[in-house]
């Protein structure tokens, strides 16, 4: 153990330096929010004091409220969360069942197939918007959550993702439950579904951060401001009320402040789940 | 003999009618959101189309259009250069600062989740916040360059400056996710080549550029791809940080916003929107497949 520390070391001088970039990266990545914070309880006549003032006077927290106000958060936050769920359910379905099918069966133009959703992943999405669209309204579902969820759903990559996990469970285990009588529902649902929780974990983290973060299709689909989500919402904000910057930032700490939470207390799951976007194909 | 075959054949078929039931709602999902709006959006982008209806056939009118249409070559000239700046910024600070990370360091539990929170943070949240801080008046950023002696710039308002501005953030925001992947790549290296390096009295420089670069190229090869396909498609931080109303927007516009004003904003321009998307993904997809091709000449295949 000795040994191996002192195969390690580095010279202090070097050691100073990288601790100085670290102090220095670290202070960039996550300064501004402080700055977000500090904003956000100001007055407005402290955010446009010249010279500046850094804290406040008293904090306002009276923001909060205003913004609030402004905003319905709770109705957004509700929206939001709706729709998270939703995805993160309807992906497990549609994808896991799916790549379990690709991984463990055999069938005619299963290649073909698999390619087909190869070169879909590399389609920018963009060009299926306007026709979704006009799906959208076709079908009444502008404005609704199902109309939010739908199109995202059918998540490719997460079908990569999940036959590579399930491609580490040993083939026996499907046997074994076949000889046992059990169908193939019942061994992916039953037998191998309990047995890729870190691969369900990461499907789910991947899709809740894309439906937190995406901002066109909210923006487009649901534009009704009681149907939007946290991220079209703060785009409304920035649109309506740019002077008073101490309310726009306090709408960006509601908006932020959850997801930062949950990546606190569940940082190993999120590290874990954003690598794995990094899956060579 | 017969009977067992034909058994056989019977568990096969069933085998066959699972899979197929198993990707249906996959594949009929695809077909119906992707598949089919792919096609129609092509079709699309030979009509003129306002926000009702189909429109009318025009042909090849919308991208002959196109070739004339100065704000088009301008979003394309951003979008080329905002993939020009920002991939190479995005691959080297993130493996450098995944670098310093896997270090044993102490701190370094604080300092990973400090640099991993943009990662987390909405892009919506992150647009206002950088527009605040870029405020020329009272952002922190023009006083921070007060303080070192140098003149203020309008970062968001001033033509020659905004494209900066926003590929700034959208590098500063990337770093984070990327530097999670490349530590993760890094730590999945085999130990083993680094304690045979350091009985070899490799230096640390050495063992960087002899060892976990190259290891490395498979995962540095994906990043750039998926950096470069996430840049070309850049929307939320331009919509977000620059004034709609003013030149500077114009000015920054990336091929995704013209997209989104042509095809959602502006009424009788939808069909023209369809053909900017046509144009983005063959780019995309030309950009995709020769980065495909170059691959084998600078990335390791040991696996």
């Amino acid at each position: 153990m000795k040994k191996k520390s002192c195969l390690n070391q580095e010279s202090p001088l070097s050691r100073g330096i990288t601790h100085l970039v670290l102090v220095f990266a670290s202070f960039l990545a996550f300064g501004p929010f402080v700055w977000m914070f500090l904003t956000s309880i100001k007055t407005y006549e402290e955010t446009i004091q010249i010279p500046m003032k850094f804290l406040p006077e008293i904090p306002q927290w009276v923001n909060y409220a205003i913004v609030s106000n402004k905003l319905n958060f709770p109705q957004l936050y509700l929206n939001t969360i709706l729709v998270t769920v939703l995805m993160i359910i309807g992906q497990i379905l549609v994808v896991t069942i799916c790549a379990y099918a690709f991984d463990r069966l055999n069938f005619p133009g299963k290649n073909v197939l698999f390619l087909c959703m190869l070169a879909l992943m590399m389609v920018p999405g963009q060009i299926f918007i306007i026709p979704r669209f006009k799906m959208m309204v076709k079908l009444g579902l502008t404005n609704t959550m199902t109309g939010l969820v739908l199109p995202g759903l059918f998540n490719v990559f997460g079908v990569f993702l999940m036959r590579q996990f399930f491609s580490t469970l040993p083939r026996e285990l499907d046997e074994a439950a076949r000889i046992d009588g059990c169908s193939y529902f019942r061994t992916y649902w039953n037998v191998l579904l309990p047995l890729v929780k870190p691969g369900l974990t990461t499907l789910a983290i991947l899709a809740m951060l894309g439906t937190w973060k995406d901002l066109m299709w909210p923006l487009i689909n649901n534009s009704q401001s009681e149907k939007m989500t946290l991220a079209a919402g703060l785009a409304m904000l920035i649109g309506e009320h740019t002077t008073y910057y101490e309310q726009v930032m306090a709408g960006g700490i509601i908006a932020v402040l959850p997801l930062i939470v949950l990546f606190i207390i569940f940082q190993r799951q999120f590290v874990e789940g954003i690598a794995h976007s990094g899956i060579k194909g | 003999m017969k009977k067992q075959k034909k058994n056989f054949n019977r568990l096969r078929r069933s085998e066959i009618c699972t899979a197929y039931l198993f990707i249906l709602p996959m594949f009929g999902g695809l077909l119906l959101f992707s598949i089919i709006p792919f096609i129609q959006n092509i079709l699309y982008s030979f009509r003129k189309m306002g926000t009702f209806g189909d429109g009318t056939f025009v042909g090849l009118a919308n991208y002959r259009k196109l070739l004339t249409d100065d704000t088009f070559w301008l979003a394309l000239k951003n979008t080329v250069f905002y993939a020009v700046v920002g991939v190479p910024l995005v691959i080297v600070f993130s493996i450098y600062l995944a670098h310093l990370l896997n270090k044993k360091l102490r701190g370094r539990t604080l300092y990973r989740t400090l640099l991993f929170i943009p990662a987390v943070t909405i892009p919506a949240a992150i647009g206002i916040l950088w527009r605040w801080i870029l405020n020329y008046q009272y952002g922190i950023f023009n006083w921070l360059l007060e303080k070192l002696g140098l003149p203020r710039v309008s970062w968001l308002g001033d033509v020659k400056y905004v494209r900066w501005a926003i590929i700034l953030v959208v590098v500063w925001s990337m770093v984070s996710t990327y530097v999670i992947i490349m530590l993760a790549a890094m730590q999945g290296i085999d130990s083993s080549y680094y304690e045979a390096a350091r009985l070899d009295g490799a230096s640390s420089r050495q063992v960087f550029f002899k060892i976990t670069l190259p290891m490395l190229t498979p995962m540095i090869f994906f990043s750039v791809i998926m950096v470069t396909i996430g840049i070309l498609q850049i929307f939320d931080f331009i919509y977000l940080m620059v004034d709609r109303q003013t030149l500077s927007y114009t000015y920054s516009m990336s091929l995704v916003t013209y997209f989104y004003e042509c095809a959602f904003n502006k009424s009788s321009m939808r069909g023209y929107g369809a053909a900017i998307s046509v144009v983005l993904a063959i780019i995309i997809m030309l950009i995709t497949i020769v980065q495909m091709v170059v691959k084998k000449y600078w990335v390791n295949s040991n696996d």
